[in-house]
């Protein structure tokens, strides 16, 4: 059985399971909205300001609730479970990967609604849209394998996780607001583009590495 | 089929922090074997069925699960052969009996049609298309069967597999176990019920306080 096929079956059966249990759609995509929407009560409905912090808070809210996206009930299902993927013969690198693309498929799902959001609260000033078909991707990618690897390392202990994702997704967080904040200022962005390109490699490797240690106590 | 003894391991013990689980096990199940484990709450059965099934790494001990030495990596060689059913089901709870079964069809080199089969063969033909999260217990204990049936394997390790059946359903145990022991394969049932496993095993063993003993 292949890694490739490990990864897929795993990936379709998550997602389907999350698409059923509707956690992200029903939950968090809407809490996400809403502390977008509470944000222009608290300072004040001034268009130019709102227009001038509107991507940054977009990328705080989704850092913030990007978590609980990763954190999510499928994407761990306890140990019997686990214990019969094991069995099964499934390498702890496909349960990475698979788990970590279902998050960002579900990352990305979760950028576009609260971009939307974004969009018509606060209308900021972007120019080169285009470059945000890179962004958004890029930062749900290196979002997911992140909260992937701290899951595994929190193994189930509480808080412990998002504890652990909030510092380490700085990198993330500051590329993508450095890079939407060049589309506003119609500045260059591939210097942006390429950090976050990397970070993500880096946390590709890291936890294609770290899966195996990371399973716990087995032979 | 298997050759040698299916598990045959020496002096097992298990630390875990501040308590020692399991104190110098022997064990040694031959194939056709089916092998009753007793001891009371606590006593490190469960424990033990995870070592067998080489997802737990004795912190001593030596000897061989299906030929592979246990607490090294060739014990990953082997854990396709080998089934669990433990105490909680092993469902994804927003799937359905059948999607659950598909996935372990799919990693196991098996078609979608043979899911559907092993699930009718343990009566649950027509909840094939209900969630596993409103199931009952007994129903998701039959669609662990249909798991085991799926797989196939060598040694089966069924912990408390009675809990939560009616006596129709405990027949398929013993289906189970006889499919198992009569390839050549061998497994290790643990059940406080002894008088219902009596005419499942061959002989029985018990841990008492992390030791292992034959019992008469």
């Amino acid at each position: 059985m292949s890694l490739v096929h490990q990864i897929v079956v795993l990936f379709r059966f998550q997602l389907r399971d999350e698409v059923r249990t509707g956690e992200v759609a029903a939950v968090v995509i809407p809490f996400g909205a809403i502390a977008l929407l509470v944000i222009p009560m608290a300072i004040g409905i001034e268009t130019t300001l709102l227009a001038r912090v509107g991507p940054g808070l977009f990328w705080a809210v989704v850092l913030l609730f990007g978590v609980v996206v990763t954190q999510r009930r499928t994407a761990s299902t306890g140990q019997a479970h686990h214990d019969a993927l094991t069995l099964l013969g499934v390498d702890p690198a496909a349960r990475f990967a698979a788990t970590a693309l279902a998050s960002g498929v579900l990352l990305l799902v979760f950028e576009v609604a609260l971009g939307l959001v974004t969009i018509v609260l606060y209308d900021p000033l972007l120019t080169g849209w285009a470059w945000l078909g890179l962004v958004l991707p890029l930062v749900a990618a290196g979002l997911a394998m992140l909260g992937t690897i701290a899951g595994f390392v929190a193994d189930g202990r509480g808080p412990l996780a998002p504890l652990l994702v909030a510092p380490l997704a700085i990198p993330i967080l500051l590329g993508a607001a450095q890079a939407t904040e060049g589309l506003v200022q119609g500045a260059g962005i591939l210097r942006w583009i390429l950090m976050l390109a990397l970070v993500d490699v880096l946390l590709a490797l890291a936890g294609v590495l770290t899966a195996r240690p990371l399973e716990g106590p087995s032979t | 089929m298997p050759e040698g003894p299916i598990v045959d391991v020496h002096g097992i013990a298990l630390r875990r922090p501040g308590a020692l689980i399991l104190r110098d096990v022997t064990l040694r199940v031959a194939p056709g074997e089916a092998v009753g484990l007793f001891g009371a709450n606590g006593s490190g059965k469960s424990t033990l069925l995870r070592v067998l099934a080489t997802l737990e790494k004795p912190s001593s001990g030596w000897g061989t699960v299906l030929g592979a030495a246990v607490g090294t990596g060739a014990a990953e060689m082997v854990r396709t052969r080998i089934a669990l059913v433990a105490h909680e089901p092993a469902l994804r709870e927003n799937l359905t009996l059948e999607e659950n079964l598909r996935l372990v069809a799919a990693l196991s080199g098996r078609h979608d049609e043979d899911a559907a089969e092993a699930l009718a063969a343990v009566g649950l033909a027509g909840a094939r298309h209900r969630r596993a999260a409103v199931c009952s217990n007994g129903m998701r204990r039959r669609a662990e069967f249909a798991r085991v049936a799926l797989i196939g394997p060598d040694l089966l390790l069924l912990d408390e597999a009675h809990v939560g059946l009616d006596p129709a359903a405990g027949i398929l145990v013993e289906e189970m176990v006889e499919r198992t022991t009569s390839r050549g394969g061998a497994a290790v049932l643990v059940s406080h019920e002894r008088e219902r496993v009596r005419e499942i095993i061959s002989r029985s063993v018990t841990l008492s306080d992390g030791r292992l003993e034959e019992t008469p």
